[in-house]
């Protein structure tokens, strides 16, 4: 029972961490996206602005979405006696 | 019964600094992902910042500058002028017998003054071999990022009037 439970822990901090692995990738994409957005903006492009805006909330609420319903509901589950 | 402590094996100063580095470097995967949330959060803001930026910046007005006589440049033939100010270099070049260019001539990679190359008909930057057309100002080669800001000009009567900067 006891060694069930461990493996359902680990399988639970794996998928956590892949959670958290997609939302790094996701950073680096809004890192990029802010980057890009300037050198647009500063070269005279103000029409890229407001898509990048939009593009760079939905990957935030994206991040947090993931967080919250997935890290959380696995880290939950892992935890239960 | 002692009142001494009983001894330690460990030295005096390991038990008063009991924070060992390896415990004070650990992060826990719920700081981590504070972390990541929080840099997104911080982009995100940044982009609506820029968007800010966009939106309220005023559009810029220019000044009208004669910048010389229709005739006073031979075909191929440049004159140097500044515009809007006087520290902004500017470089008109008339192109045909009726066909006249200005472009900034401050190189948009390391703000070089550009020269124009008759024999190669492009516009150059010497520092770094950065190319421009003659025709609109855009990259032809090198490291230049964006191409040469490019001064709006009007006819008046013989007169050539420098009266805008696009791309700036």
């Amino acid at each position: 029972m006891a060694k069930l439970e461990r493996y359902q822990q680990r399988r639970g901090l794996v998928a956590i961490d892949g959670a958290m692995a997609l939302i790094f990738i996701l950073l680096i994409v809004q890192i990029w996206l802010l980057g890009a957005t300037l050198e647009a903006f500063l070269a005279g492009h103000a029409g890229a602005v407001l898509p990048a805006a939009i593009c760079s909330g939905l990957v935030f609420l994206l991040g947090c979405v993931a967080l919250d319903l997935f890290v959380t509901r696995v880290d939950q589950e892992s935890r239960k006696p | 019964m002692s009142l001494l402590p009983s001894p330690s094996k460990e030295p005096l100063w390991r038990e008063e600094f009991s924070v060992f580095t390896s415990d004070e470097r650990y992060v826990t995967r719920r700081q981590f992902a504070k972390f990541l949330t929080l840099t997104s959060l911080g982009m995100f803001v940044g982009n609506l910042w820029v968007l800010a930026k966009a939106h309220f910046a005023k559009t810029p007005s220019f000044p009208s500058v004669e910048v010389g006589e229709v005739d006073e440049i031979p075909v191929r033939g440049i004159k140097l002028f500044t515009y809007p100010t006087p520290k902004d270099h500017c470089i008109l070049i008339r192109t045909g017998e009726d066909q006249y260019v200005a472009y900034s001539q401050k190189c948009t990679h390391l703000s070089c003054a550009v020269y124009f190359s008759a024999i190669e008909d492009r516009l150059e930057c010497p520092c770094h071999q950065g190319f421009f057309s003659v025709r609109d100002g855009s990259v032809l080669q090198g490291p230049p990022p964006r191409p040469l800001p490019q001064i709006t000009l009007e006819r008046n009567g013989a007169r050539l009037l420098a009266v805008g900067l696009k791309g700036s």
